[in-house]
């Protein structure tokens, strides 16, 4: 919803949030992504919460919240209380802010007892959040402190150890190593988000001593916003693309009319520079694993001679497709999601064009195309959106742009073989199946909220509960890696189930679908009835839960062999096989575990 | 500005805040008339009716208004 990107209007949502939220749950096909929130608050956390629920349900998570009573975080996530027990939270987040912290040095305080009391303070907090989680199994965020409106010491605050700025840089250094060192556990920036309001106008004092609001109730907003962005990337809800227009978008001025060497870019001139900033800004965005693509109307051999300028940042082979041509740009971009396979809801479109952006946003309403304003804001605007929210850096990450191409090489491969056999052999595929490795956890909690379309349950796990299940003797779990002589696509299917006497039952299958029609599917459910047949099972059951996006794996159950035993009036569907007579392999083309 | 126009404009602010077209507000108008005008949504008003004249209450004042026509005065006084 454009009235919850960045640039918003604070104010705006704050006043009008009971009618966006209609708004929001108005729209139609949405697949939300249901959690369970606990906030557990120093301060006053209604309006966080209120705010926290548009931006999320913007995002496609339907939170259910719980509220500690004010300021009982601490004893809340110490003790528990029936109540929060109930709700079982799938995560939790400390709402505390540097009005929290319990003792402040003073200048008579000695060195040494200042260190004493940053780590009492530390400890208080970590002893919280590991309460939570031996409890609660969830993810764990947690505010950072933010820099207090005045400074006792003035310049010396920030670097005398008496100085409180100096006290919570120290305390929040010691939250960063912690949260370095555990995987289900993130820090929310508060500090940064009080240093872009302005660090005097959020510790409005007035809304403290009235409301007991830690920050100006105005900026509450901003500081929301920033905090779904963690959650909702937690949540594998972040954008995967950029698609970018070239003039005056990438560089300044129309290449098929100016020439390629006269476009705006390199170091010349002011408005060159802003605009390889820019570039190296999209450019950076490879290295976390984000799709660069073009999208301009334009002749593609003037394109490609723009980006091919030995100034040029970017190059023509850092985008994975450059659509350069007069079809609409609406129209480009769905195109564009269908060839890399994505839904056009993970693109973010760029455009300095306000009626591109205009017709875009009215084609593809499930589009993302931010009002960027002019050149020298655009890096502002894209990055204050948080859509690509970094919540750690995976190895599939890193590499990701060059599966996608290998994924295009293949298609290409594929439209000269004659026989899909044979096609499937030449890829040489290699598959690696075996039970959830820690080296795998998070990518494989990802594939569980990010999977909507070959998913057979559609359960969302967090990290914390793969990790349980992975340790739990009841259940048989696979993961499923796929190599092949184009690269490595990573891991691409999950599986698990849990075993019941003589019955394994599936309780989630699912497939990234960029390897469709590979025998993946076959050689995970070999392997699968391979171990419940090593266990004694004899018969495997399997569920079919529709949804609006996974109607294609309807018969996936009955296309192994499964029988129907039932479906209710919803389409849910329970399968059974039975195995005692044993079972036939049916992966022809993948290589398994050599 | 003329009480008419403040009345006009916080009619506005009521109504988007408690998202009720029907809400009109007087000089007696207490958080008692109005159903969901509670303490939490009591601090949301204040914020939109300062951000909509262009004004900011004073702690004492916020602490101390009676009814709207409390509020409607200070605006007078501050916006002239």
């Amino acid at each position: 919803m454009l009235e919850l990107q960045y640039p918003y209007d604070a104010e705006y949502i704050l006043r009008k949030k009971k009618s966006i939220k209609k708004a929001l749950l108005a729209r139609e096909n949405i697949n939300y992504t249901t959690k369970k929130i606990a906030v557990l608050g120093g301060s006053t956390t209604s309006n966080v919460v209120l705010m926290l629920e548009l931006f999320l349900l913007d995002n496609g998570i339907k939170a259910e919240f719980y509220e500690s009573e004010y300021n009982r975080f601490w004893e809340d996530a110490v003790f528990g209380n029936p109540e929060l027990d109930e709700f079982g939270p799938d995560l939790v987040y400390f709402h505390t802010t540097s009005r929290n912290i319990l003792n402040f040095p003073t200048v008579k305080d000695p060195q040494d007892k200042i260190e004493d009391m940053a780590r009492a303070e530390f400890d208080r907090f970590r002893q919280a959040w590991e309460a939570v989680q031996g409890r609660y199994h969830c993810t764990v965020i947690q505010n950072n402190m933010e820099q207090p409106f005045y400074r006792l010491l003035g310049n010396s605050d920030v670097s005398d150890v008496h100085g409180r700025l100096n006290f919570i840089h120290r305390l929040n250094s010691m939250f960063y190593e912690y949260a370095q060192a555990h995987e289900t556990f993130y820090i929310h920036d508060a500090n940064y988000q009080a240093s872009v309001y302005g660090v005097k106008r959020w510790a409005d004092p007035a809304d403290w001593y009235r409301y007991k609001y830690a920050m100006a109730v105005a900026a509450i907003p901003d500081f929301a916003f920033s905090l779904s962005h963690i959650i909702k990337a937690i949540y594998g809800k972040n954008k995967k693309a950029l698609t970018l227009d070239l003039d005056n978008t990438l560089w300044g001025g129309v290449v098929g009319d100016d020439g390629p060497e006269n476009i705006k870019i390199g170091q010349e001139d002011a408005v060159s520079e802003l605009y390889s900033e820019f570039q190296e800004y999209v450019k950076a965005h490879k290295d976390l694993g984000i799709l660069l693509t073009v999208n301009s109307k334009n002749d593609e051999e003037n394109a490609i001679a723009g980006l091919s300028r030995p100034d040029s940042v970017l190059k023509p082979e850092d985008f994975l497709i450059i659509k350069a041509n007069w079809e609409n740009k609406d129209r480009n971009l769905v195109a564009t999601a269908n060839e890399i396979n994505i839904g056009v809801d993970s693109l973010v479109f760029i455009d300095d064009n306000p009626a591109e952006r205009a017709i875009v946003r009215d084609s593809v309403p499930s589009s993302t195309v931010p009002e960027v304003g002019l050149p020298e804001t655009y890096i502002d605007v894209i990055d204050s959106n948080g859509f690509f929210e970094v919540t750690g850096i995976s190895a599939d990450d890193l590499k990701r742009n060059e599966m996608y191409k290998a994924n295009l090489e293949r298609a290409a491969t594929e439209s000269s073989f004659a026989d899909y056999g044979e096609y499937l052999k030449s890829l040489e595929m290699v598959g690696e199946i075996r039970a959830f490795d820690a080296v795998y956890m998070a990518r494989i909690a990802e594939l569980t909220n990010k999977s909507n379309q070959f998913n057979l349950t559609t359960r969302r796990c967090s990290l914390a509960e793969i990790e349980q299940i992975a340790q739990d003797p009841q259940y048989i779990t696979l993961y499923g890696r796929l190599l092949d002589r184009f690269g490595d696509n990573g891991v691409v299917s999950v599986a698990f189930g849990h075993i019941d006497g003589k019955t394994a039952d599936i309780d989630l299958w699912l497939m990234s679908c960029r390897v469709l029609k590979r025998d993946m599917e076959c050689a995970m459910m070999d392997e699968f009835v391979r171990l419940c047949l090593e266990r004694g099972v004899t018969t495997v059951v399997g569920h079919y839960y529709p949804t609006a996006k996974n109607k294609m794996v309807r018969d996936f159950f009955a296309d192994r062999g499964f029988t129907l035993v039932n479906e209710d009036g919803e389409g849910n569907r329970l399968y059974e096989l039975d195995i005692s007579g044993g079972y036939e392999t049916t992966n022809r083309y993948i290589k398994v575990n050599p | 500005m003329t009480r008419e126009e403040i009345y006009a404009k916080l009619n506005e602010v009521f109504q988007d805040v408690f998202d009720d077209e029907d809400i009109t507000v007087n000089d007696e108008t207490t958080a008692d008339d109005i159903e969901d005008w509670d303490s939490l949504e009591h601090i949301n008003l204040i914020v939109a009716v300062e951000r909509a004249f262009g004004i900011k209450f004073t702690m004492g004042e916020t602490t101390s208004m009676k009814n709207v026509g409390a509020m409607a005065d200070i605006i007078q006084e501050r916006v002239g």
